[in-house]
């Protein structure tokens, strides 16, 4: 049984701080740890593999609109969004040795792309189509990337971001009340 | 209005007007098309179920729009759903009756707000006959709400237009 601490330095070790960005015990539950989104599958492998960790279950894959974007203006005086990221958390279990650990990923919300870790554990499959559906994040080398939930013809709409608002009308129906 | 207290007390002859006849014949048996959608489907089980026993009012739940006359709509329209609804709406054979069953139904219930997926009233898509309020409404609520569907086609006109 490792304490999240104890696996952050693990991997701390084996991928260098370049890939393992930053551990997070400030948060009221779980301690946080961070990773580059376009190694979370190699991290994702090895945390499954490797005999001191074993997390051979992935219990849920969230995805978050972090809303952390800063009012700026540009050249021209046009007030803009700079820094918003969308995150997906990875909620981590080992049947086998009974320890916890919570992984996320930081993705700029202008190209949100995040490694797939489908091929790692086969639940992720269908969280990484909702987490898609609902904020629009890319999952790179997912085999089958395409809405869960909403209707295939909804467009490049993603109704959980924080600033969604609802179209008009939806294939002529009305959608606002 | 009754049919039997027309009949002659000596032989097999009833005399009425053809639309009571009519109305008489299409309100005793109103098979309704099933279409639960969330926990409104399940008070509507209930209602079907021997203890409140729609079938007393002739009603007799049918998986196919071609058999059906009644669709009851029963729980939260989502878009995706929507067009669903109206084609089956559009494959039963007339008269057709629609009954919206539930907040939802009625007028996107909870999520008239921020229900992204949800249509505000199946009125929006097809035309509705009997609103049953209630979330969800109880199997009462139901009964009641056929037995105003009954009392709304007994006053038909077979040369008036309707819905």
């Amino acid at each position: 049984m490792k304490t999240p601490e104890e696996v952050y330095n693990i991997l701390k070790e084996k991928f260098g701080e370049d890939v393992i960005l930053s551990y997070d015990d400030s948060q009221p539950v779980e301690p946080v740890i961070s990773v580059d989104p376009l190694k979370i599958h190699e991290v994702g492998k090895f945390l499954r593999d490797d005999e001191n960790l074993l997390f051979d279950s992935l219990m849920v894959l969230s995805g978050v609109d972090d809303f952390n974007g800063k009012k700026v203006k540009d050249e021209e005086g046009n007030m803009k969004e700079e820094g918003r990221t969308l995150s997906v958390y990875y909620n981590l279990h080992s049947m086998k040795l009974n320890h916890k650990v919570l992984v996320k990923v930081s993705t700029p919300i202008e190209d949100p792309k995040v490694e797939s870790v489908e091929h790692v554990w086969r639940t992720a499959d269908w969280h990484e189509r909702e987490a898609y559906d609902m904020y629009g994040i890319i999952f790179l080398n997912h085999h089958d990337l395409r809405r869960i939930l909403m209707p295939d013809d909804w467009g490049e709409r993603y109704p959980l971001r924080k600033d969604y608002e609802d179209p008009e009308y939806y294939n002529g129906m009305k959608v606002p009340y | 209005m009754g049919l039997l207290d027309k009949e002659f007390t000596d032989s097999n002859i009833i005399i009425t007007k053809s639309e009571d006849l009519l109305n008489w014949a299409r309100l005793s048996s109103l098979w309704q098309l099933t279409f639960g959608l969330a926990c409104c489907a399940i008070e509507m089980m209930a209602t079907s179920a021997s203890h409140y026993d729609f079938d007393r009012f002739g009603v007799i739940p049918r998986p196919s729009p071609r058999q059906a006359d009644v669709i009851i709509v029963s729980g939260t329209v989502t878009l995706k759903m929507a067009s669903r609804i109206k084609r089956l709406y559009e494959q039963m054979p007339d008269p057709k009756y629609v009954i919206s069953m539930g907040s939802c139904s009625n007028s996107g219930g909870p999520y008239w707000q921020y229900g992204y997926h949800v249509l505000k009233g199946v009125d929006r898509i097809i035309p509705v006959d009997v609103y049953v309020p209630g979330c969800p409404p109880r199997p009462e609520a139901l009964l009641e709400g056929l037995l105003k569907l009954q009392e709304k086609i007994r006053h038909e006109k077979l040369t008036k237009q309707t819905a």
